[in-house]
């Protein structure tokens, strides 16, 4: 065939129409007028689709995990912190082990084959395997690299001081919220917020731009209690022996900075481990100190004693007659099972004569004993933020009868907590004035409470009160060697189900050194069954123990001579329930 | 004009580059202080838990029991006592 040349083509003479030359470069241009259109509307108008795919593609949103905060006691010694620790988790459908996989797992997990197995087969879509594993442990685990099994970050709450500490810290739950005490009190505070952020990663994992912070994280914060642990750590050892001793069903203590109104301890019995709560009880839990109430008998009578001074109706060493030992008021018979004859004011204090108190408080009208036993803060709960807190039963002035105003003198017929009556106690060891109580340390404490007494009452009813602690009085078991202390007894029936039954509560409260009070220790010991159930015998070596240690280790100065307790050389005083 | 051109190119060209290096820079920086701020958080943790191993250690129950059973000591009984500013004033 002949080649023929393009430009010589015949068939470039032939000349096209033209419409169909319109219609290419029409159809041509419609094309493009698309692309245009749907790349503008893309990239200009709704260019949101696009970009979030292209975003879900490198960047990720990153929680950032915020701590709880610790709790610390007044010199920061650590006695709850949290730390990291893992759980396991698995899909239970994409996780197919075979049986020596499971049971490698199940031995490091320190489980049971079949439990590993139940677990794994369960419908569901989400199991955990075990939680709260040390993080050594699970990174074993994950170099196994079983299929379908994940972890998960969390953290673990740990309470270095055990159960010592345990009814005041309280404990968190799984999820590291607070459930019982301080954990749950200051939960809002310790808690902290956790935030997140948005990042570019690239392909291996590796963080490469930061893009934006959604929220910032907040850390919880650190708790600073007024706890001294030391003093916490000496009040649950001699409680701990006494209730042993005694074989009591429970007790409580709690030790109070008298200038500051800190609370420095606060031990109930019997206790528990926070860090293992596998086997708890309903009776181990109770934060007796606080959320129980008792009567507390005749540790009530100083400040009955208190008022009449106040009120000028008796003096420091005014007579009052309390032979026969017996006292009728309408039908009731009140009675000492001591008879005394005639006592001073301070003697009936110190030989705790329920007869001559009781003559004492029919001196004054019932409004004005509410309003010193409301003022003392009876019958109104202390407010220091303690879940459970209880206020006690103080009973309006206008429903009481003579006889009833004479019990509650001496501690019958009205109910309080360990705390309240420690705090009461501030007013004889302060100068009569009270502060408010504190479970976290104050840099600033109040200088001056709120006055109930006058100083000259509140100094006079501190040295009945060491009366009472010297031979002679209800507690001699009571005196600290080194210090001056004082204090009062008590012992009082237990009411069941309305009546009293024959089981008692003993108790001691007190404070040292009398020269300048710095210390205020409140014992409370539940059914003593171990023969004795005085409060001089049971509670009141519990304070003078408690007491002595104490204040050496706070390197207060002695104001009395080191020599040992005169407790042999006269007769113990027993005090009259 | 064209070598006018020939170097606006060249000046665009070089500030192109530097871009290029000053993001890399800067993702690199990144990466290192993710890195110091994870160690920052690895060292807290471990700080937590090197005071709570230190609270165990030195748990007064534990230390009293030590001093007790293992040094053979006691509390002073009350007439060994001698407070230095009583002493110091004889």
């Amino acid at each position: 065939m002949k080649a023929i040349k393009f430009s010589r083509n015949p068939l470039l003479s032939e000349r096209l129409p033209l419409w169909r030359r319109r219609l290419v470069l029409g159809v041509l241009l419609a094309g493009f007028t698309v692309l245009v259109g749907r790349s503008l509307y893309l990239q200009g108008i709704n260019n949101e689709f696009l970009g979030d795919k292209g975003r879900a593609r490198f960047e990720r949103v990153i929680d950032i995990s915020a701590t709880r905060g610790r709790i610390t006691d007044r010199h920061g010694d650590v006695v709850a912190v949290s730390t990291p620790v893992r759980s396991i988790w698995a899909i239970p459908e994409d996780t197919k082990l075979t049986p020596s996989q499971s049971r490698d797992l199940a031995q490091m997990l320190d489980m049971d084959v079949r439990e590993l197995n139940r677990k794994l087969a369960s419908e569901r879509d989400f199991a955990y395997v075990k939680r709260q594993l040390p993080p050594e442990l699970a990174d074993r685990i994950t170099a196994l690299q079983l299929p379908g099994l994940r972890q998960k970050n969390e953290y673990r709450r740990y309470y270095p001081s055990g159960e010592v500490m345990a009814h005041i810290l309280g404990f968190t739950g799984v999820d590291d919220a607070g459930q019982e005490g301080i954990e749950l009190a200051f939960n809002t505070q310790l808690t902290g917020k956790p935030g997140s952020r948005r990042i570019i990663k690239d392909r291996r994992g590796n963080v490469v731009e930061d893009v934006e912070s959604i929220s910032q994280p907040v850390e919880g914060k650190d708790i600073v209690l007024s706890m001294d642990s030391k003093i916490q750590f000496i009040a649950y050892t001699y409680l701990r022996k006494a209730i042993e001793e005694h074989r009591a069903k429970a007790g409580g203590i709690v030790v109070l900075d008298a200038r500051s109104g800190e609370v420095l301890a606060l031990v109930n019995m019997p206790t528990y481990n926070p860090n293992n709560r596998v086997k708890l009880v309903g009776a181990q839990l109770r934060n007796r100190a606080l959320t129980d109430t008792f009567e507390p008998g005749s540790t009530m009578k100083p400040f009955a004693a208190a008022l009449a001074l106040e009120k000028g109706k008796a003096r420091f060493n005014t007579p009052i007659q309390t032979a026969p030992g017996k006292l009728t008021i309408g039908t009731a018979t009140i009675s000492d099972a001591h008879p005394h004859g005639v006592l001073t004011v301070a003697q009936v204090i110190q030989k705790s004569s329920n007869v001559g108190i009781s003559k004492l408080a029919l001196s004054m009208t019932p409004a004005e004993m509410w309003e010193m036993f409301d003022a003392l803060g009876f019958g109104t709960t202390l407010k220091l933020g303690f879940p459970g807190e209880v206020s006690g039963r103080l009973r309006p002035a206008k429903t009481w009868k003579p006889i009833e105003q004479a019990t509650m003198a001496y501690g019958h017929g009205i109910s309080v907590t360990l705390m309240q009556l420690a705090r009461a106690y501030q007013a004889f060891a302060r100068d009569g004035d009270l502060t408010p109580l504190s479970l976290t340390r104050l840099d600033m404490p109040p200088a001056i409470g709120k006055q109930v007494f006058s100083t000259q009452t509140a100094r006079e009813v501190r040295a009945m009160l060491e009366l009472a602690v010297l031979p002679g009085g209800t507690a001699p078991k009571a005196q600290v060697p080194g210090y001056r202390a004082a204090g009062k007894t008590g012992t009082a029936h237990k009411l069941e189900g309305g009546a009293y039954a024959n089981k008692y509560v003993a108790s001691f409260v007190g404070f040292a050194p009398v020269s300048d009070p710095r210390l205020i220790i409140a014992i409370m010991v539940d059914e003593p069954s171990n023969g004795k159930h005085y409060g001089g015998d049971v509670a009141a070596p519990v304070f003078s123990q408690v007491m002595g240690e104490s204040l050496r280790t706070l390197g207060v100065e002695s104001d009395a001579p080191q020599k040992p307790l005169q407790v042999a050389n006269a007769a113990p005083v027993k005090e009259e329930m | 004009m064209a070598r006018l051109n020939l170097i606006l190119l060249f000046i665009v060209v070089a500030c192109a580059l530097s871009a290029v290096s000053a993001n890399h820079r800067a993702r690199k920086l990144f990466t290192e202080l993710e890195g110091e701020q994870k160690r920052m958080r690895d060292l807290e943790v471990e700080w937590g838990q090197l005071q709570l191993e230190q609270s165990t250690w030195a748990a007064h129950v534990r230390v009293e029991k030590i001093a007790r059973e293992r040094l053979g000591m006691h509390p002073p009984a009350a007439g060994q006592m001698i407070s230095a500013e009583s002493a110091a004033r004889k």
